[in-house]
C-alpha cells in the first residue's frame, strides 16, 4: 500500500532527478566533441578548469546569500506586521498584495526595473537632490535590488505564518518579567519565529543560487553568476562536458551549504519542535 | 497602618460599550493572600491585568506601593503574574525559563547569583534538579510550578495569579491549594489570585472580594463574607443558603442550611427557636461527613438542611417521605437586600 503511493514520487525522482544527475556526472568527466557537444571519455580536466569560471563562483556564492539576508532582513516587519498589527479581516487581502507582483510576467517586472534603475531612472532622481554619479543598473546593487524584489512573496508567507501561530501571551508573559518590547522581540518572538525564517530563506537562497535571468537582466552581463556560466557553456560554446562540471560544483556547493544550515537550525531540534507546538 | 501594595482608585474599564470593570476602590495590604471570586465574565481578569499593566484604565487611578503607576507598561510594574495556561517560554529550558526576570535587569546580574536564585527557586517549588529539563516535558502540575517559580524568583510587590488552578485536575488542585498557601507564608509575598470556585477562595485566602458584573460587591476575611455577607447575591456565592420571603419589602431572610435545627418531632427540637415548622423529607443526598435534605414545609416552601453526621447517630437518619421537624435560631436568620 505504502509502496503503492510512494511510486509515483519514486518513478518522478528517477527519470526526472536521478537519471539527469547521473548523466551530467558521466558528462562531467568527457571532452567536448571537436563540432560541440559531448564525446566519450574519463579525464579531470573540467574539474580542472572550474577555475576559469571563478569569478561566476564568487559572485553567485556572495549575492546569493546575501540576497537571502536581505530579503529576510525585509520580509521579516512585513511579516510581523500582518501576523500581529494587522486585523484578521485585513491579513488575507493583505497577503494577496504581496503575491502580487508574482502575477505579472518576470520579464515584465526585469525590464520595469531596468528602466528604474537605468540612467533616466532612479539616479537622475537622487541627481536632482546633488547626489550625483549613482550607477545602479549591472551593478550588484541592482542584482540584490532585483533579488530582494523578486522573491519577498516567497519569504513573507512562511514568516508570516510562523509568526501567525505564536502565542501573544508570550510576549505579555516577557514583558511582565520587566523584557522591554526590544529584548521581547530578540529573546522571544524571534527565536520562535526562526522556524519560518529557516523555511524562507532555503527557498529564496536555492533559486537564486540557480537563477540565471535576474544576473542577465540586472547584472547585464557584468554581474552573472553560475547559471549564466551554464548557459553560455550549454547553450553558446556548446562545451557540454565543462558545462556539466560546473553543474556538479554548483549542485555539490548548494548541498553543503543547505545542510550546513539546516544542521545550523537544527541544532536547536528541540526548540525548534517546540516553537512548532 | 499596613500599606496598601496594590491600590485602585475608581477604576472602571470598557472595552467598547461593555464596561468590564466599573468604578472599583480596592486595596491590597502588604503580605496577605487575597482572592477576588466572582461569575465568569465578571471582570476578574481585566481587574488583574490592570495592575499588571496589559490594560490602562478607562478612567482612575492603580497605585503600586503608593506609587501611581497609571499608564507605565508592563515590563516597568513591580509585580509577576502566574498565566492561566503557564505562558511559559517553549523554546527556553526550565532555568532559562525561571532566569527570565533577573536576566532583564540593567546592570545584569552575576550569572553565579541567577545559577543560585534559580536553584533557590526551583527548590522552593520542589523541582530541584528540573532546570535543564524542557518545560513541554513537565506534567500539568510542574509547569504550574515552573511559572510560579519563574514569578517568584522577582520578588514582586504583588504576585497576581489568574485562575492558577483551573487546568489541573481536582486532586492535583486541592495539593496546589496547599502548597500555594505554605508558599505564600514562607515567601511573605502579597499573593493575588483570581478565582471563581468559592471554595478555593475561602480556603486560601486571607480576605476575599466578591465581584458582580464589573463591580466589588464586599470584601472582608472569609468568615465575615460566610456569616455577614452583604446581600443575597454573596450569601449565594459564598457558601449554600436558603432564602424566606421576608416582611420588608425588597428584603430576604437566609439561613444556612446547616445553622437549621431538624428534629422528629416538634417537642425533640431544642429551645429557643424563632422560627419552627413541620416539614416533609423529599430528598436526601449523603455526603459523607454530613447529609443534605431537602425538605418542603407548608409555610415556608422548599428548602435545603444539612445536618452533621454525628446528629444522625444520636438521632437517626431521616427518610424521604417522613415528616418531621424544623427551626432555627434569631442568629442564624440575617435580614439581607435582595439583590
Ligand atoms: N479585550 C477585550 N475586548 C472586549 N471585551 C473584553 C475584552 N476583555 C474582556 N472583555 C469583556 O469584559 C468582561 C470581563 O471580562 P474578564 O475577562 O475580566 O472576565 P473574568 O471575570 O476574568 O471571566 P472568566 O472567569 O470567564 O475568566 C467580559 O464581558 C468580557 O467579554
Ligand atoms: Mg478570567
Amino acid at each position: 500500500m505504502t509502496a503503492a503511493l510512494l511510486a509515483p514520487a519514486g518513478v518522478f525522482f528517477l527519470f526526472l532527478l536521478i537519471i539527469p544527475l547521473a548523466v551530467v556526472l558521466v558528462f562531467s568527466f568527457g571532452e567536448r566533441a571537436p563540432a560541440g557537444g559531448y564525446a566519450a571519455a574519463f579525464t579531470f580536466d573540467n574539474y580542472l578548469n572550474l577555475p576559469a569560471r571563478s569569478k561566476a563562483f564568487i559572485n553567485t556564492l556572495t549575492l546569493a546569500p546575501l540576497g537571502t539576508l536581505l530579503t529576510a532582513i525585509i520580509a521579516f516587519p512585513v511579516a510581523y506586521f500582518l501576523a500581529v498589527k494587522v486585523s484578521p479581516r485585513w491579513r488575507v487581502t493583505m497577503l494577496v498584495l504581496i503575491m502580487a507582483p508574482f502575477w505579472t510576467s518576470q520579464l515584465l517586472r526585469y525590464y520595469a526595473w531596468i528602466m528604474l534603475l537605468g540612467a533616466k531612472g532612479i539616479p537622475s532622481w537622487l541627481a536632482l537632490i546633488g547626489i550625483t554619479d549613482v550607477r545602479l543598473i549591472n551593478t550588484p546593487w541592482a542584482v540584490l535590488i532585483g533579488a530582494v524584489y523578486g522573491f519577498l512573496p516567497l519569504m513573507v508567507p512562511p514568516i508570516y505564518v510562523s509568526l501567525e501561530k505564536l502565542d501573544k501571551r508570550l510576549l505579555e508573559a516577557s514583558a511582565d518579567l520587566g523584557a522591554t518590547p526590544v529584548s521581547t522581540f530578540f529573546q522571544i518572538t524571534l527565536p520562535l519565529a526562526l522556524p519560518g525564517v529557516a523555511t524562507g530563506s532555503m527557498l529564496v537562497f536555492i533559486l537564486l543560487m540557480g537563477d540565471y535571468i535576474l544576473p542577465q537582466y540586472l547584472g547585464g552581463g557584468k554581474v552573472f553568476f553560475i547559471g549564466n556560466a551554464l548557459v553560455d557553456l550549454f547553450l553558446q560554446s556548446r562545451n557540454w562536458p565543462f558545462g556539466a562540471a560546473v553543474s556538479v560544483a554548483l549542485v555539490l556547493i548548494m548541498l553543503v551549504t543547505i545542510y550546513a544550515y539546516m544542521r545550523f537550525v537544527l541544532s536547536r531540534g528541540d526548540r525548534r519542535r517546540a516553537a512548532l507546538v | 497602618m499596613k500599606q496598601n501594595v496594590i491600590e485602585f482608585r475608581n477604576v472602571s474599564k470598557l472595552f467598547g460599550n461593555v464596561a468590564a470593570v466599573i468604578d472599583n476602590n480596592l486595596a491590597v495590604e502588604a503580605g496577605e493572600f487575597l482572592s477576588i471570586l466572582g461569575p465568569s465574565g465578571c471582570g476578574k481578569t481585566t481587574s488583574l491585568r490592570m495592575m499588571a499593566g496589559f490594560e490602562q484604565p478607562t478612567s482612575g487611578e492603580v497605585y503600586i506601593r503608593g506609587e501611581n503607576v497609571t499608564g507605565v507598561p508592563a515590563f516597568r510594574r513591580p509585580v509577576n503574574m502566574v498565566f492561566q495556561h503557564y505562558a511559559l517560554f517553549p523554546h527556553l529550558s526550565v532555568q532559562d525559563n525561571v532566569s527570565y526576570g533577573l536576566r532583564q535587569r540593567r546592570p545584569r546580574p552575576a550569572t553565579a547569583d541567577v545559577a543560585k536564585a534559580v536553584d533557590e527557586a526551583l527548590s522552593m517549588v520542589r523541582l530541584d534538579g528540573y532546570g535543564s529539563r524542557r518545560t513541554y516535558e513537565l506534567s500539568g502540575g510542574q509547569q504550574q510550578r515552573v511559572a510560579l517559580a519563574r514569578a517568584l524568583i522577582n520578588r514582586p510587590a504583588v504576585l497576581l495569579l489568574d485562575e492558577p488552578l483551573a487546568a489541573l485536575d481536582r486532586k492535583l488542585r486541592r495539593d496546589m491549594q496547599v502548597e500555594l498557601q505554605n508558599l505564600q507564608r514562607n515567601v511573605g509575598i502579597t499573593f493575588l489570585l483570581v478565582t471563581h470556585d468559592q471554595e478555593e477562595a475561602l480556603s486560601m485566602s486571607d480576605r476575599v472580594c466578591v465581584m458582580r458584573e464589573g463591580r466589588l460587591v464586599q470584601v472582608g476575611t472569609p468568615r465575615e463574607l460566610y456569616d455577614k455577607p452583604v446581600n443575597r447575591y454573596v450569601a449565594e456565592f459564598v457558601g449554600k443558603s436558603n432564602f424566606f420571603k421576608a416582611g420588608e419589602a425588597g428584603k430576604v431572610t437566609s439561613v444556612r442550611p446547616e445553622l437549621i435545627d431538624v428534629a422528629k418531632s416538634k417537642k425533640a427540637l431544642p429551645d429557643g427557636l424563632v422560627t419552627s415548622t413541620e416539614a416533609k423529607v423529599l430528598n436526601r443526598i449523603f455526603l459523607g461527613e454530613q447529609t443534605e435534605y431537602r425538605v418542603a414545609s407548608e409555610s415556608l416552601g422548599e428548602f435545603a438542611v444539612v445536618t452533621p453526621r454525628k446528629a444522625e447517630r444520636e438521632a437517626g437518619a431521616f427518610d424521604i417521605g417522613d415528616r418531621i421537624a424544623v427551626g432555627w435560631r434569631a442568629e442564624a436568620a440575617r435580614l439581607l437586600p435582595d439583590e
